[in-house]
């Protein structure tokens, strides 16, 4: 997102509570969470039309999960520091932050690979195809938040200055992360009052 | 009621607004922190890649003229199909290539079965997403918005010049897609599997389809990165003063029509991810024991059922994102024209409220026939009727605001109230269609196609037109031709009427639609003159949009010039802002809105600007 192009160097006549491009990602999260909320509707839809694989869902997903929580914790820990401008537990929490991202990705992987080996393979059955679909498509918004993540590294790592602009760019992060991060939590809970 | 110590300045420019901003305005410093204008520096962004929402909005627009003319022109070759099947094509050859098959020995040149229906699902995507969202909601919401509640641009231009972008796209995904050589997508607009699913089902279910789906994700990127900066700025960037019952019904209705993008348009992207599935990686959420030449092919378990049910959640809100705008854009052209304040203005927003809410749980009045249980079709059918309350309310707003008014009938307004005829006939069909009963033996019919058409295509272009009467001066500086905007009206609705008004009789003597040719149908074959009829009003409305088009761009060089700023004397605040305005909208500061947006003829006087100080003891409007 270009910040340059901001309104902000300009005062808002309505001294606004919530910044506009804070309150424009808010509502692209309200958006996209609608697809993830079309993704879930099909799920319940085609499992009660019958002909449903039974299957638990893989193990590894539970450490995932908790490793995306993990991730958003230090995101605000990380955010924490970088208001008290304390350089160095600010830069090295969003590193690991960023060292989750990655392993969460990783163990989605592992999960698919764990549910090929149990004969849910893409293709037996929309029960797992979904699983594959809906989890892919969240992967993918990971990545994209993995990708913000690495532009606020490298202001971490590069810029000096404490800016007001530096610091709506760190929230923005701040939130979109927060929000794949509990679209993971709204799917894993979902999948586990479809299955009980 | 009120003593009111507004009066109207006599003389050209009625009211001095610009000395009512620099006194009451709003100083944002903007200018200080603009020097020369970093935004408009050269040609390219300034006219290619602009963040300015005044020329992305005639990049809208003209892109969005661009498919109208082709979507249009499709519609008239395969008319000329459905009322001549009997003549010869054969002079389009040199237009569509393979797709007229030239008898050797006749020389009589025959429409290919296949392009027919690519002509008719090209027809239907282009005219209802790249004109009618794109090219009507990208291009008003987009110039007016900011104009309107006063604000500088955009809250992201950056995205906002990024949504422009991502309709292009689309719109060059979807243009190479008609040159392919299996021909583009052929399944129908709403590209129902197994047609869609099966690259193998049809030619254009192939290379078609898939660049069709791209084209599509393209498009919603589009729409979303738009949605989310038109439903910001109302929200954020109003100025002083502009409390929201302070808003034209304009930026209401673009306010709410993004929200229903925002929240529709994903859930059809999550179809179309399983969609992608059910193509690319053989799984078979949509699809169920096929047989493709007595051989079973090995998807099981799926069901088609579903795509229709999240497309349509779609589908549905979508026809509302198309007609919202429109309503918009017929309230502000009506009030100003008849010099009336808009009759229930908040009856107005709480109606289009109302229909935005209902627009999302009346989907499955579009699946009577496809087997939904019919116990569930009654809940549906009771909603779908209860949207008749809303907008019929809405319809006698505009009427009781046309009643007695002192109507200036310009192009503009004449737009405006064929809009009101066009949306009352088709809305009444929509009535009929329903009730579960009467729409099983009219699902698929004629009928529909004639309801959907008048309600949704015609009234939109017509809302369409009339905004582009209306603010040409605004984005150009300049009129469009007015005699030729009343030949465009008048035959535009006698036209569009007769194109449409003998669909219904054809549906209700069951006429099927989408069939290639009816003569060899002994139930069908009855209404060759009635397809002729319409064939023949189909071409001249057609050459009447020509006209339009010409009107247009003539205009834009050779049009008479706008000579003051508030040409139409009307109280909104994108007409306080210079004839050619730069980037900011204001030289100076913001205006500070002191009262609504429709005091017309009030105490007597002819119209007051929003920027004017309510007088003493004189009643706010606008008021919570
Ligand atoms: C009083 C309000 C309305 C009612 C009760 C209504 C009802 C219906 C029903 C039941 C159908 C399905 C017919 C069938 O396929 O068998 C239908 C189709 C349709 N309606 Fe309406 N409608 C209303 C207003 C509108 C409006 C305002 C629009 C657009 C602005 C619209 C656009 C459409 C479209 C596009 C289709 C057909 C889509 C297709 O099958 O290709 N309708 N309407
Ligand atoms: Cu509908």
């Amino acid at each position: 997102m270009n910040v340059t192009a901001l309104p902000e160097q300009y005062e808002s006549p309505r001294r606004n509570k919530i910044h506009p491009l804070k309150f424009a990602l808010w509502v692209g999260c309200a958006s996209l969470a609608m697809m993830f909320g079309g993704f879930t509707s099909a799920y319940v839809v085609r499992q009660a039309a019958g002909n449903w694989l039974e299957f638990q869902m893989p193990s590894i997903f539970l450490v995932s999960t908790a490793t995306i929580i993990l991730s958003s914790i230090t995101l605000q820990l990380s955010y924490y520091h970088f208001r008290r401008q304390n350089t160095k537990p600010y830069r090295m929490l969003l590193v690991a932050t960023f060292v989750l991202g990655v392993l969460f990705l990783a163990l989605q992987y592992m999960g698919w690979l764990e549910l090929t080996a149990r004969g849910v393979e893409l293709r037996r059955n929309p029960a797992g195809d979904f699983v594959y679909l809906i989890s892919g498509v969240h992967a993918a918004h990971v990545l994209g938040g993995l990708a913000v993540l690495a532009v606020a590294l490298i202001h971490a790592f590069r810029l000096k200055k404490f800016t007001p602009r530096r610091k709506l760019r760190l929230e923005l992060t701040l939130t979109y992360w927060h929000f794949v991060d509990l679209l993971w939590v709204y799917l894993v809970v979902f999948y586990w009052l479809q299955n009980r | 009621m009120a003593t009111t110590v507004v009066t109207q300045p006599a003389g050209k420019e009625a009211y001095n607004t610009d000395e009512l901003i620099e006194k009451y305005g709003f100083d944002d410093h903007f200018h200080e922190h603009h020097h020369g204008d970093k935004f408009q520096s050269n040609f390219i962004t300034k006219y290619i890649f602009s963040q300015d929402h005044k020329m992305i909005a005639k990049q809208f627009l003209i892109t969005g003229m661009f498919w109208a003319l082709i979507g249009a022109g499709m519609s008239i070759i395969f008319r000329l199909q459905l009322g001549f099947p009997e003549e010869s094509l054969a002079w389009l050859k040199p237009l569509l290539g393979k797709w007229i098959e030239v008898n050797p020995d006749t020389g009589v040149g025959t429409l290919s079965q296949d392009f027919y229906y690519a002509l008719v699902t090209m027809h239907g995507t282009i005219i209802v997403f790249f004109v009618l969202t794109a090219g009507l909601s990208g291009t008003f919401s987009n110039l007016l918005i900011p104009l309107q509640v006063g604000a500088r641009d955009m809250a992201s231009p950056f995205m906002n010049m990024l949504s422009y972008w991502f309709f292009f796209l689309a719109s060059v995904v979807m243009f190479l897609s008609l040159f392919v050589s299996t021909g583009p997508f052929a399944g129908g607009w709403t590209a129902y599997p197994p047609l869609s699913a099966l690259p193998q089902a049809s030619d254009g279910s192939g290379v078609g389809m898939d660049l069709w789906l791209v084209s599509l994700v393209f498009f919603v990127v589009s729409v979303a990165l738009g949605g989310i900066n038109y439903v910001t700025t109302v929200l954020n960037l109003r100025t002083k003063g502009m409390s929201l019952w302070r808003m034209p019904l304009t930026v209401w209705a673009f306010f709410i029509t993004a929200i229903i993008a925002l929240l529709s348009f994903p859930v059809l992207v999550s179809g179309f991810f399983l969609l992608m599935f059910d193509r690319m990686l053989g799984t078979s959420f949509y699809l169920n024991e096929i047989y493709i030449g007595g051989q079973a092919l090995d998807h099981v378990g799926g069901s088609p059922i579903l795509y229709q049910h999240l497309f349509w959640f779609l589908g549905h809100p979508e026809v509302y994102i198309i007609i919202l705008p429109a309503m918009g854009l017929v309230s502000e052209v009506l009030s100003v024209h008849t010099r009336k304040p808009i009759f229930g203005y908040k009856a107005m927003v709480y109606s289009m409220l109302a229909i935005a809410f209902l627009s999302f749980i009346v989907w499955a009045h579009h699946m009577f026939m496809a087997g939904v249980n019919p116990f569930i079709s009654n809940f549906f059918v009771v909603f779908t009727l209860i949207i008749a309350v809303p907008s019929a309310v809405k319809v006698f707003n505009w009427i009781a605001t046309i009643y007695k008014g002192n109507v200036r009938y310009n192009s503009a307004s004449l737009f405006a109230i064929g809009f009101v005829s066009l949306f009352i006939s088709g809305g009444l069909t929509g009535i009929f269609l329903g009730n579960s009963t009467i729409d099983i033996p009219m699902h698929d019919t004629y009928f529909v196609v004639a309801h959907f058409h008048i309600v949704m295509g015609v009234a939109a272009f017509f809302g369409m037109f009339a905004g582009i009467y209306n603010w040409f001066p605004k984005m150009y500086g300049r009129f469009m031709n007015e005699t030729l905007g009343k030949i465009h009206f008048w035959g535009t609705l006698i036209g569009a009427y007769a194109i449409f008004w003998p669909m219904h009789y054809l549906g209700i003597a069951g006429v099927p639609r989408r069939y290639y040719r009816f003569d060899n149908f002994d139930a069908f074959s009855y209404f060759p003159e009635m397809n002729q009829f319409i064939t023949i009003a189909a071409i001249v409305v057609f050459f009447l949009q020509v006209l339009f088009v010409i009107n247009f761009f003539y205009s834009i060089w050779y049009g008479e010039k706008v000579t003051e700023r508030n040409p139409w004397k009307a109280n909104t605040i994108e007409w306080t802002t210079p004839i050619h305005a730069g980037h900011g909208n204001w030289p100076g500061k913001l205006p500070t809105v002191q009262r609504w947006a429709y005091d017309y003829s009030k105490n007597g006087v002819d119209y007051v600007p929003q920027v004017v100080p309510l007088g003493e003891g004189e009643e706010d409007m606008g008021r919570h």
